[in-house]
């Protein structure tokens, strides 16, 4: 038993959930792109729910033009365009990696076709190391214009559908707010199979220096993320447990614990963590600490007492 | 070895922490110098290294500001910052008072060797790389190494630490846009001189891609080792966001490498400039 479990034990809070079938000590996770091996000289990854290295495409990408992130009030811009090392060094170097941890792997895959997707679950997924895979569909930086398969709910369904078909591992799909309808896109993730539902990647956005009138970002237009979007995210993951009975992993703007509590009233059951780590490089485990405090404040002892628990009385009750 | 594998020997914990402000004053129109209280920190700093500072402007600007060392002080366990007021971060910075604290982590990245049988070095510094090479100046007199320095600038006022460099020993030079001498043209003239007249054991420059590049050549035809202090824009500056990069040629090939993490010093060869 790790120092964490036993001090969650000793104060009788509850905080392991089950995500699609994958068993965590707890609800923190990073969020893709905001984590990587060289956090380890700042936290303690026993401590985290779970690890998520960045995504891996299956041949290197040199990635978008700098700037790569500029920041706005209560947030940045970014347009890393995922640049990668190839699944090759991903399977030699950051899988074996991992397990020294006593913490789930979920490993994100990008690709630039159906194909390449089933591809790179089939050997991800039927990897020992590999815990669970994230299908990152949603990315906006890769292709012009933002576009994306999540865009698509038919897209979206065959895609899952054949990773579905490859692996037994947990799949979870990494859903984009660039759409009219969330729920369309989270119900053919479901039907295709899906176990879970990240809710969400970042939103396209785009700045401009007044001042010399050109673009914030090399890449013109990237994806927003930071506090400033987190009550779309509460709204969208709202959306999506209101239509799914999918587990829902909640990302976007969580700044501190309360922030994550509130995305699990709205429904989700784990949350991710991207930008705080920017602002604060151990923001993860703050954010499970007070989680924790929060629990004990109100004399809660099993997280579950909170997911989807919102409710709607409050004007009635005064 | 690759410039990526460097982290990997490194491995060491690296704090964020408050540190408390012992002053932080207005040097010149656009300068401002800030000390802090360095007895916490988990690891001893070199020069060239940067500590990744919270600015405290609450949401108006968002991310934390790379600051490099401007000097070390081991003695009294002080670290001392030299910085440029820009934009909303070090405006922000302004703002905050002797006694207060300010949340810095580091010190992080990769900081300049100098070999130690070095007896010259020669350091080519523009606006506020100066404030970086004045660690390694510091650094070297301590060593007992030579320096020789050649500052530039828009105007004299922007040439603080010329002072500072000239009470470590150092030969400096300056030329600024005020005087019409901080032409490219014109400081190679004057690293030519200095390289005639002195064996030049390594050369460092930070702050101008024009000036980076001119020694950049100059280094090469010379066979002089040289190393480059870069600045990015930062996302994390713990290596895991890839916002903060620059493509250097290794192997005869092209990659990217991140600033944060496997810099901000590079060997000077290496660094492709952009023109």
């Amino acid at each position: 038993m790790s120092t964490l479990e036993q001090k969650s034990a000793n104060q009788g809070c509850h905080l392991r959930v089950n995500i699609g079938g994958l068993e965590l000590k707890n609800p923190i996770m990073p969020a893709s792109g905001a984590f990587g091996e060289s956090m380890e000289k700042v936290l303690d990854f026993n401590h985290l729910g779970a690890v998520l290295p960045k995504s891996i495409t299956k041949y290197p990408r040199k990635g978008n033009d700098t700037p790569r992130v500029c920041e706005v009030p209560a947030g940045m811009i970014n347009s890393i365009g995922i640049q990668s090392k190839g699944l090759q060094y991903y399977l030699k170097n950051i899988v074996p990696y991992y397990q020294q941890y006593d913490t789930p792997l979920i490993a994100s895959i990008s690709a630039d076709s159906v194909e390449e997707f089933v591809e790179m679950a089939d050997i991800l997924g039927n990897n020992p190391g590999v815990d669970a895979l994230e299908l990152n569909i949603s990315c906006p930086n890769l292709k012009g214009d933002g576009l994306a398969f999540g865009m698509d709910a038919d897209v979206t369904y065959e895609l899952t559908k054949k990773v579905r078909g490859i692996t037994d591992v947990p799949l979870f799909n990494k859903l984009t707010p660039n759409v009219t309808r969330i729920q369309d896109i989270a119900l053919a993730s479901e039907e295709g199979g899906a176990d879970a539902l990240t809710v969400v990647n970042t939103f396209l956005a785009m700045s401009i220096n007044v001042h010399t009138w050109k673009p914030e970002l090399g890449n013109v237009m990237g994806g927003i993320s930071g506090p400033g979007v987190k009550p779309i995210i509460v709204r969208m993951i709202y959306q999506v447990y209101q239509a799914s009975k999918l587990p829902i992993i909640g990302c976007g703007g969580v700044m501190n614990g309360e922030d994550a509590i509130e995305m699990m009233l709205a429904g989700a059951s784990a949350v991710q963590v991207g930008t705080a780590s920017f602002i604060k490089p151990a923001a993860m485990l703050d954010v499970l600490e007070e989680i924790k405090s929060y629990m004990q404040q109100y004399g809660i002892n099993d997280i579950y007492d909170i997911i989807g628990k919102v409710h709607f009385n409050q004007y009635e009750e005064g | 070895m690759f410039l990526e594998d460097l982290f990997l020997l490194g491995v060491r914990v690296v704090k964020d922490q408050e540190v408390k402000i012992l002053s932080n004053i207005q040097v010149s129109e656009r300068y401002w110098h800030m000390v802090v209280d360095a007895s916490g920190l988990a690891s001893d700093v070199e020069p060239g290294q940067f500590f990744y500072i919270d600015c405290g402007q609450e949401n108006e600007s968002f991310l934390r500001r790379p600051f490099s060392v401007y000097r070390i002080n081991q003695d009294d366990q002080t670290l001392e910052f030299l910085y440029l007021t820009k934009g909303l971060g070090t405006q922000a910075l302004t703002k905050l008072k002797q006694g207060e604290t300010v949340r810095s982590f580091g010190p992080l990245g990769q900081g300049f060797s100098l070999q130690e049988d070095a007896q010259k070095i020669l350091l080519l510094a523009r606006g506020v790389g100066i404030a970086t090479l004045a660690a390694l100046a510091q650094e070297a007199s301590k060593k007992g190494v030579q320096c020789a320095a050649i500052l530039s600038a828009r105007s004299h006022n922007d040439l603080l630490a010329a002072e500072m460099l000239q009470g470590f020993g150092a030969e400096v030079h300056k030329v600024t846009e005020e005087d019409g001498t901080s032409d490219v043209e014109n400081v190679r003239d004057i690293i030519e001189d200095i390289t005639a007249r002195h064996n030049i054991d390594a050369a460092y420059t930070c702050g101008s891609r024009r000036l980076s590049r001119l020694l950049q050549d100059i280094t090469s035809k010379k066979d002089i080792p040289a190393e480059i202090a870069l600045e990015e824009h930062m996302g994390c500056a713990m290596g895991v966001c890839y916002a903060c990069v620059c493509d250097v040629v290794e192997d005869d090939e092209i990659r990217t490498v991140r600033v944060c993490l496997e810099g901000p010093v590079f060997p000077l060869q290496k660094v492709m400039m952009q023109p």
